[in-house]
């Protein structure tokens, strides 16, 4: 096949995704900061700067700053030796705790939210830490954990044992082969993991919501109460266009330091090593971690079973109805299946995108145009990770409301915007093993008779399918908890899961408060099946961004 | 200042793959143990070097016990097979790695990495990175990294087999060199018997998780212990009974006890008349050198001879053979 007709050809399976990242994605963004930043055709710098200079946008600024980075602090700090133990290792119940300590990445914002406020303010009340900056740290600590043991995890666990070993035979105490070899190879990951999680916290969003209210409000939430609450759509843009920028600084920061080993070339892998009293310090330290993300959910279990006159489960049976003072208007049953049919439509376009586009940028490029053509696409496919959610959703409702595109009131607008959000890491997920698949399997597939068709089925769908399931299943329980550009779209008469759950909170009434307890814990248990049915496939790139 | 291993034996993943191993290493002697793939070879050196448990039996130096003692403190240098070289480190940092965790002066560590660079011919190459170096080259600051450590004795996983044939032949004779030059005591592993005569001083073969012979190099060489183990030394057939004692008459060589014969496949010579052997040529092979014949003798069967360039036979025709009885080896096991 001649260079040209291969560009060609990369390009046709490119041109779909593009055009729908461009309709659903590019246009509303840039709807949502023309809207603010234009006046009478012309840019306003004046405007810029006038909301630059705002006392509140530099509080606000300064928050999301310090709060993202100490939660980063924290996360690595609880994280590393973690991953240490879960991935290095052996010890009965390994699988188990690596699954539970994946799911709060997953766990709905709002959900998370609510558990911290629940902790802070029940059991841990005589802190005095409720509604304070400590509890949101906390919060988006806890998040982020999973991030940190995720990828630095997966990097240690396939990290070369024979270099290691070469400087422990040259005469390297542990402690010297682990600051002359292993940190050498995992920092890569350690950074990557670093900027992904001040990423994730500088752009939360349901957990700052939850738990800061009006006082502490980061860039995202900003964002929010601007459009929403004071209409103030020109400061909302200049902070959208801020926060853009600073996040593809990052993206770029995170891409380049991503651990580059060729997935083709054959490593020889540790074995656990069986656990012995040497590492009880750290064992301890990661049962005091396990305790810290138990804590919080164990709190929102308890406190959905509390009733006004001891213990009971009202709250779940009033999930069938509206709430008190008629709070929703719909019962939360309905929601949730609102949200499981939205989940799985979004499922379902996420990866009719993400397919073609981990497909060509996982070829082993052939010249280098190729490649630079393949970095701008994975590129430009990570964009939604870190443009916030609520801008994409507010771009949605502005531009997307005449002919030819008049979606507003259709039903599919909610599922397109959770698809385009968890879009990156469906295809973060299947790019590294479509590159992990050696060309010279294909080859020799061709050269054996082989016509395309056979050899998609004989070397490309044995690898992809499991990790096509669990991007499926990743996709869907992302989609459930999205809650950021949904909370401007969902129609309300159709709201999903964390919009009901967000709702009820904003009620006054122990009643309501009660139901979103309630609410909550089914909203994360039903993530959690997901979460842990795709941890049980092994697929390792799920999650390592 | 003897390495001694005493019927050591090393599990892994259930299978013993070394059983009731005992060697000697005397000081600044070369041992290699020779044996196909999956002898259990590189086990045995990993588990001398600490790095693989052991399930019974001993490992010291000058008869301190060095069993339990972990890799770090064994002072024994571990070569691996493709170099193991610290990709991030220029090849000056990693030639200095073992002396650099001694704090040795970076005065003192620069001359002595550029006189190592000198001993393994890559005078020049310090700033440079592994990735932009050759397969040789990148072995050669393997083998001077790990003499930088000097090490009280020096492991080979299979030094040079990661090499195409040519450079694998010239670096053969290098490594013996520096490994004289430098007075070094090292046991290499090698599938490659031509390997193994180029390099060692000493020998010992391993079959399926035991060494089979030990000894010096010439020794076993001349006198395989059984059948198998003239196979994989390089002789070409084994004759056992009648045939042998044919052979063996032919090369005036003592025939009491019927013993078996290896012979190498130059053993026979095609000569003009007056040969002890006479047989029909079945197929010739022509090469730089000489000529290969494979010859059907009477009362032996099929055998392997050579004839000079000069005068090469043609299929059919009969040709009278002499023996030479120092290509023979005599299986008295």
């Amino acid at each position: 096949m001649s260079s040209l007709r291969r560009l060609l050809t990369l390009a046709a399976l490119a041109v779909g995704p593009l055009v729908v990242l461009a309709i659903f994605f590019a246009l509303p963004i840039w709807g949502m900061v023309t809207r603010g930043l234009f006046v009478d055709g012309a840019v306003d710098l004046g405007g810029i700067v006038e909301v630059m200079s705002r006392p509140r946008t530099r509080r606000v600024l300064w928050f999301t700053l310090w709060s993202a980075g100490a939660a980063t602090g924290v996360a690595l700090a609880l994280g590393l030796p973690a991953a240490y133990v879960l991935h290095r290792l052996a010890f009965p119940g390994r699988g188990v705790v690596r699954a539970l300590m994946i799911v709060p990445f997953v766990l709905p914002t709002v959900v998370v939210g609510i558990a911290f406020r629940q902790l802070f303010a029940g059991p841990l009340a005589g802190l005095g830490l409720d509604g304070s900056p400590v509890a949101i740290v906390c919060g988006l600590a806890f998040f982020n954990v999973a991030v940190v043991i995720r990828v630095v995890g997966a990097t240690w666990e396939s990290l070369d044992v024979r270099p290691a070993q070469a400087a422990a035979a040259l005469g390297a105490s542990p402690r010297q082969v682990f600051a002359t070899v292993t940190w050498p190879a995992l920092r890569p990951a350690v950074v990557s993991a670093a900027s992904v999680v001040f990423l994730f916290c500088a752009s939360g969003f349901g957990v700052v919501l939850m738990l800061g209210g009006l006082r502490y409000s980061t860039v995202e939430t900003e964002i929010y109460l601007l459009t929403t609450q004071l209409l103030d759509l020109r400061a909302a843009a200049v902070l959208s266009l801020l926060q853009l920028a600073v996040v593809t600084t990052l993206l770029a920061i995170a891409a380049r330091l991503r651990a580059v080993a060729d997935p083709t070339q054959r490593r020889q892998v540790a074995q656990p090593r069986r656990v012995g009293w040497r590492q009880a310090p750290i064992l301890v330290g990661v049962a005091t971690l396990m305790l810290l993300v138990i804590a919080p959910m164990a709190t929102l279990v308890t406190g959905s079973l509390q009733v006004s006159g001891g213990w009971g489960l009202d709250n779940y049976r009033a999930l069938t109805t509206p709430g008190a003072s008629q709070a929703l208007v719909v019962p939360v049953s309905h929601a949730l299946t609102t949200s499981l049919r939205i989940a799985g439509q979004a499922t379902v376009i996420a990866l009719t995108l993400a397919l073609p586009i981990a497909i060509v940028a996982g070829r082993r490029a052939r010249t280098s145009t190729e490649r630079r053509l393949q970095g701008v696409l994975d590129g430009l496919f990570m964009l939604p990770l870190g443009v916030s959610a609520v801008t994409l959703g507010f771009g949605f409702l502005i531009t997307l409301n005449a002919p030819p595109l008049d979606l507003r009131s259709s039903p599919w607008l909610v599922p397109l915007a959770q698809a385009l959000i968890a879009l990156p890491l469906v295809v973060r997920t299947l790019v590294p093993v479509l590159q992990g698949i050696d060309d010279r399997q294909r080859q020799a597939a061709a050269s054996l008779g082989a016509g395309l068709v056979r050899r998609v089925v004989t070397v490309d769908l044995p690898v992809i399918w499991k990790p096509l399931l669990a991007a499926s299943g990743f996709a869907f329980a992302v989609s459930l908890g999205e809650f950021g550009a949904t909370s401007f779209l969902a129609r309300a008469g159709d709201p999903t899961m964390p919009v009901v759950i967000y709702r009820l909170i904003g009620h006054p009434g122990p009643m309501n408060y009660g139901m979103a307890l309630a609410a909550s814990v089914v909203l994360a248990a039903t993530t959690a099946v997901v979460m842990l049915a795709v941890e049980r496939l092994r697929v390792r790139s799920v999650g390592a961004l | 200042m003897t390495l001694t291993l005493q019927q050591l034996t090393v599990v892994y993943d259930g299978v013993p793959a070394c059983v009731d191993v005992s060697l000697e290493l005397p000081d600044g002697e070369v041992l290699a143990v020779l044996g196909p793939s999956g002898s259990g070879k590189s086990t045995l050196l990993r588990a001398v070097a600490g790095l693989e448990p052991t399930a019974s039996g001993r490992v010291s130096w000058d008869g301190r016990d060095l069993t339990r003692t972990p890799t770090h403190k064994r002072g024994f240098a571990l070569m691996f097979q493709d170099g193991q070289l610290f990709d991030h480190l220029s090849v000056a940092r990693n030639v200095g790695y073992a002396l650099r965790l001694r704090r040795v002066s970076a005065r003192t560590r620069e001359t002595r990495v550029a006189e190592l660079l000198e001993l393994v011919g890559l005078a020049g190459y310090a700033d440079r990175l592994p990735g932009t170096l050759s397969g040789g080259e990148r072995q050669r600051v393997a083998l001077a990294r790990s003499l930088a450590a000097e090490p009280r004795l020096l492991l080979l996983d299979e030094p040079l087999s990661a090499l195409d044939a040519g450079l694998r032949e010239r670096l053969a004779a290098d490594l013996r060199a520096i490994l004289t030059a430098a007075g070094t005591t090292a046991l290499m592993v090698t599938h490659d018997h031509e390997e193994a005569f180029r390099v060692a001083d000493r020998l010992a073969v391993m079959r399926a998780g035991r060494v089979v012979q030990s000894g010096h190099i010439a020794q076993v060489w001349q006198a395989p212990v059984d059948a198998d183990t003239a196979l994989f030394l390089g002789y070409a057939r084994v004759l056992q009974g009648p045939a042998a004692a044919r052979v063996l008459a032919a090369a005036a060589l003592d025939g009491a006890g019927d013993p078996a014969v290896a012979v190498r496949r130059s053993a026979l010579r095609v000569v003009g008349s007056g040969g002890r052997l006479s047989g029909q040529v079945r197929s010739i092979q022509a090469t730089p050198e000489l000529v290969r014949l494979v010859v059907a003798v009477e009362g032996i069967g099929e055998l392997d001879a050579v004839a000079s360039l000069h005068q090469p036979p043609a299929p059919g025709e009969s040709v009278d053979l002499t023996v030479d009885p120092t290509r023979l080896a005599v299986l008295r096991g």
